[in-house]
């Protein structure tokens, strides 16, 4: 075929070229990543569905701005390297966002393919040209500024605090990522599990960092062991910070205090961050029931419940009190869940937990609900439904409903101005009230998206480079409440 | 597997080193452990968190003692579970992977000057309470201790809890040294003799803490207990150590491990401790039996 001929297939075909996976039986029970992603015949077949369109709306949906039909466009030509280097110009975690970013909400809900079929799909595309890369031995590290000699504190080895700190080393700056636990990654690495997004692909992109030379400390919990004003002393000129939101919500239901119940960060550390799922090789131990229940609707409910499946539960129920059009979660993790069996109980919300007399749990009961008058969200309110109460059998339940603010690094800053649910007010440059300190992603704009804390993480260096070189003028963020 | 070499945290190594190991009584084993960051840092009834190995669990441990100067933090443990055996077993020299700390907030408690304190130590809680007790006899207070064991060849620490209080009483459950009986027998005679305290102060397994915060109770004296709830990351990101305090959810590694103890739901929290007991039973007979023992 010549690129005449790819054209017209790509225009004629309406629906995505499907990304092979592992069968939904098999995966259910094996911990390994569910797509296997596109061969280069596929990625190609893909690209060509891209019209190259003036307008570029999908550009315009990236929190990151990559240059969409640029990469395409190299794909289409089978120039593979081509395509990362133009996706690596904007986006330092390829891998990840083309596996985790919810592309249905930006990229490609603008994509001008989705008004008659299904848009490009933009996200396999930049997942196999990351594979692709990772594929041809070590990557090729980006020019880096010859050093400058300012040292620069980056708190939280994220993808907001990663973006960052490899953006800064680029620049010329000494860069020092303090991290909390003992390895990098964030949520990448204790949240989302294995099946989603493999860990090679984060402890890959930490060595990566770290040839480009960054340095890492871990164990290293910043305001306990290290305060900002220490580290000013030791001559770090510029921090940020980049904690995310880990402290995570209860519902103060009767019996959350009752062996069976986790929050979603407890369940999926154990799994994921120390492996639980090898008890044969691994200490940390979890305990999975044979009927769960998840209660959420978000891709932490979905991780939760796909999880406690491969743990070996026979009966998995999403619980959510609004209805599925609004499920906060990808389209794709629903879907894959559904595939695997999980049960959806729309409408539905925990009253409270039931004990079986030993301190376990028996059973949850719930209500239906209603979709009501929207709220401030926009979202139609859920309201519970009179006289509709019923137990679901259970005896393990996740809640995977969110998570706040970690007070442990505010609390020992002080100066540092948070919003009163105890996020860091910050500029729309990452500034705080505190200067030379910046902070993005989820700890700025409570639980979000990787993508949205990569930008966070962006913006700040580049904000850094010009607190750090004199260009920036005076410290006078403008911070809201 | 893939390390990148750390730097700080434990004085240019990335390994925490076992400096000095003791043996104080058959299975409980004192460590001072190499890690000056923290050791700058920790403060009494602040805890710290290892992890032996890539595959290990993080375990928590309130400091007993610390040394700015040399850069250690000294534990003691009683090998109850597969972790702490491994740690036992290893010896001066050897390095645990991770040492997370100072963890918990630190608790300035004293009675002010010339203030009356009673601190009660159960099993292996006398040893984060000898550091509380230190403190008091600094700040100028007067401190009664109780301490207890099962029996004599399991009390530690009566030397150092002996210098370090005002008056020193001794319980043993089988009677084997000091009084026969649990150390509540000894605060009930006191608090009745006197209820002029600041505060009384447990440490020690949960159900002694339940007991002794039950005793206290009725005379008026408030009471601080130190909880040590099963953890994973130890700072608030997982909700693993929460406990019920007034009917609401507080998490052990952030809002304590030092709370007071009159609303503490401890039934709950005793029947929490118990979540795993099963698995740590499986783990300790692979450790063992692949350690030949
Ligand atoms: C289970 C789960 C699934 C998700 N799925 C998706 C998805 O599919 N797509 C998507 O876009 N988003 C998803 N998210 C959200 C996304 O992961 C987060 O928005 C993103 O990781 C935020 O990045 P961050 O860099 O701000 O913080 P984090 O990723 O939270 O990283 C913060 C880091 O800071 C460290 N830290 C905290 N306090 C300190 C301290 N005092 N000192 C030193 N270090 C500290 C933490 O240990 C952590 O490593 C998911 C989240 C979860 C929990
Ligand atoms: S141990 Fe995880 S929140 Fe306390």
């Amino acid at each position: 075929m010549d690129d005449k001929a790819r054209k017209l297939a790509g225009i004629k075909q309406k629906e995505k070229t499907p990304m092979p996976e592992q069968k939904a039986k098999i995966r259910a029970h094996n911990f390994k990543e569910v797509p296997y992603g596109y061969t280069a015949e596929m990625a190609i077949e893909e690209a060509w569905r891209c019209t190259q369109c003036k307008n570029q709306p999908c550009v315009a949906g990236c929190p990151v701005e990559i240059d969409i039909p640029g990469f395409i466009a190299a794909i289409q030509q089978g120039d593979f390297r081509e395509g990362i280097n133009v996706i690596k110009r904007t986006n330092a975690l390829p891998a990840v966002c083309g596996r985790v970013c919810p592309q249905e909400e930006q990229c490609e809900k603008f994509c001008i393919r989705g008004i008659k079929g299904e848009p490009v799909a933009i996200g396999r595309l930049e997942r196999f040209a990351a594979d692709w890369e990772a594929e041809q031995g070590e990557a090729d590290l980006p020019e880096i500024a010859p050093s400058n000699g300012k040292k620069v504190a980056v708190i939280g080895a994220g993808p907001g605090g990663m973006t960052c700190g490899g953006d800064l080393v680029a620049m010329g700056y000494d860069v020092t990522v303090f991290e909390a636990f003992h390895d990098s990654g964030g949520v990448l690495l204790y949240g989302i599990p294995e099946v989603r997004l493999p860990k090679d692909i984060v402890s890959r992109k930490t060595d990566y960092l770290a040839r480009m030379g960054v340095k890492f400390e871990y164990n290293m919990v910043v305001g306990n062991v290290l305060t900002i004003e220490e580290m000013r002393e030791q001559g770090f000129e510029a921090f940020f910070v980049a904690t995310g939101a880990g402290l995570p919500w209860f519902m103060n239901l009767k019996g959350e205090g009752l062996n069976g119940v986790y929050s979603a960060n407890e369940f999926l550390t154990r799994a994921n961050l120390m492996k639980a799922y090898d008890p044969k090789n691994y200490d940390t131990p979890t305990w999975v029931g044979s009927k769960t229940a998840v209660v959420g609707g978000g891709n932490v409910a979905m991780d939760s419940a796909r999880t406690a499946m491969r743990l070996g539960s026979e009966h998995v129920y999403i619980v959510y009190r609004r209805a599925l059009e609004q499920m906060p979660a990808r389209n794709e993790e629903i879907h894959h869940a559904q595939e695997e069996g999980i049960e959806f109980l729309l409408l539905q919300n925990p009253l409270e937990i039931l004990d079986d007399g030993e301190g376990w749990v028996s059973g949850m009961r719930c209500i239906r609900m209603e979709l009501g008058e929207p709220d401030a969200s926009g979202r139609r309110r859920p309201v519970p439904i009179e006289g509709s109460e019923f137990v679901l059998e259970v005896d393990g339940v996740v809640i995977a409903i969110g998570n706040g603010a970690n007070p442990l690094f505010i609390d020992a800053t002080p100066g540092l101005k948070v919003n009163k649910w105890g996020n860091i007010l910050a500029d729309d440059k990452g500034r705080t009230s505190l200067k030379g300190v910046f902070a993005g992603g989820d700890i700025v704009i409570g639980a979000a998206t990787v993508i949205e804390a990569m930008g966070a993480g962006k913006i700040a260096a580049r904000a850094i480079d010009e607190y750090l070189s004199g260009k920036a003028g005076d410290w006078s963020p403008e911070l809201g409440e | 597997m893939r390390r990148i070499p750390v730097t700080h945290n434990s004085g240019g190594l990335s390994l925490f080193k076992i400096v000095k190991k003791v043996v104080l009584r058959h299975d409980i084993k004192q460590m001072d452990i190499l890690a000056p960051l923290v050791a700058r840092k920790i403060k009494p009834g602040q805890f710290i968190m290892f992890r032996v190995d890539e595959s290990g669990e993080r375990i928590p441990l309130t400091m007993v003692d610390h040394d700015p100067e040399k850069g250690t933090v000294r534990i003691i443990f009683q090998e109850v579970g597969k972790s702490t055996r491994q740690l036992g077993d290893m010896n001066e020299g050897d390095s645990v992977l991770d040492f997370i700390g100072p963890l918990g907030k630190y608790h300035k408690m004293t009675g002010g000057k010339h203030g009356r304190i009673i601190g009660v130590g159960g099993g292996i809680g006398i040893a984060p309470l000898l550091p509380k007790v230190r403190e008091f006899q600094a700040d100028g207070d007067e401190i009664i201790s109780i301490i207890g064991a099962r029996s004599k060849d399991l009390l530690i620490l009566e030397d150092e809890m002996k210098a370090a209080s005002s008056e020193l009483n001794i319980c043993t459950d089988d009677g084997s040294y000091g009084h026969k009986g649990f150390v509540t027998e000894i605060l009930k005679q006191k608090l009745d003799e006197s209820t002029n305290y600041d505060f009384v102060l447990a440490i020690g397994p949960p159900i002694m803490m339940k007991v002794v915060r039950d005793l206290v109770k009725p005379y008026g004296v408030p009471c601080y207990v130190s909880l040590n709830t099963i953890m994973v990351d130890g700072t608030g990101m997982c909700g693993s150590c929460r406990v019920s305090v007034g009917g609401k959810v507080k998490f052990a590694c952030i809002d304590g491990p030092e709370m007071r103890g009159e609303e503490i739901d401890f039934a709950e929290m005793m029947s929490r401790q118990t979540r795993y007991v099963a698995e740590e039973k499986t783990s300790m007979e692979r450790y063992l039996a692949k350690e030949g023992k």
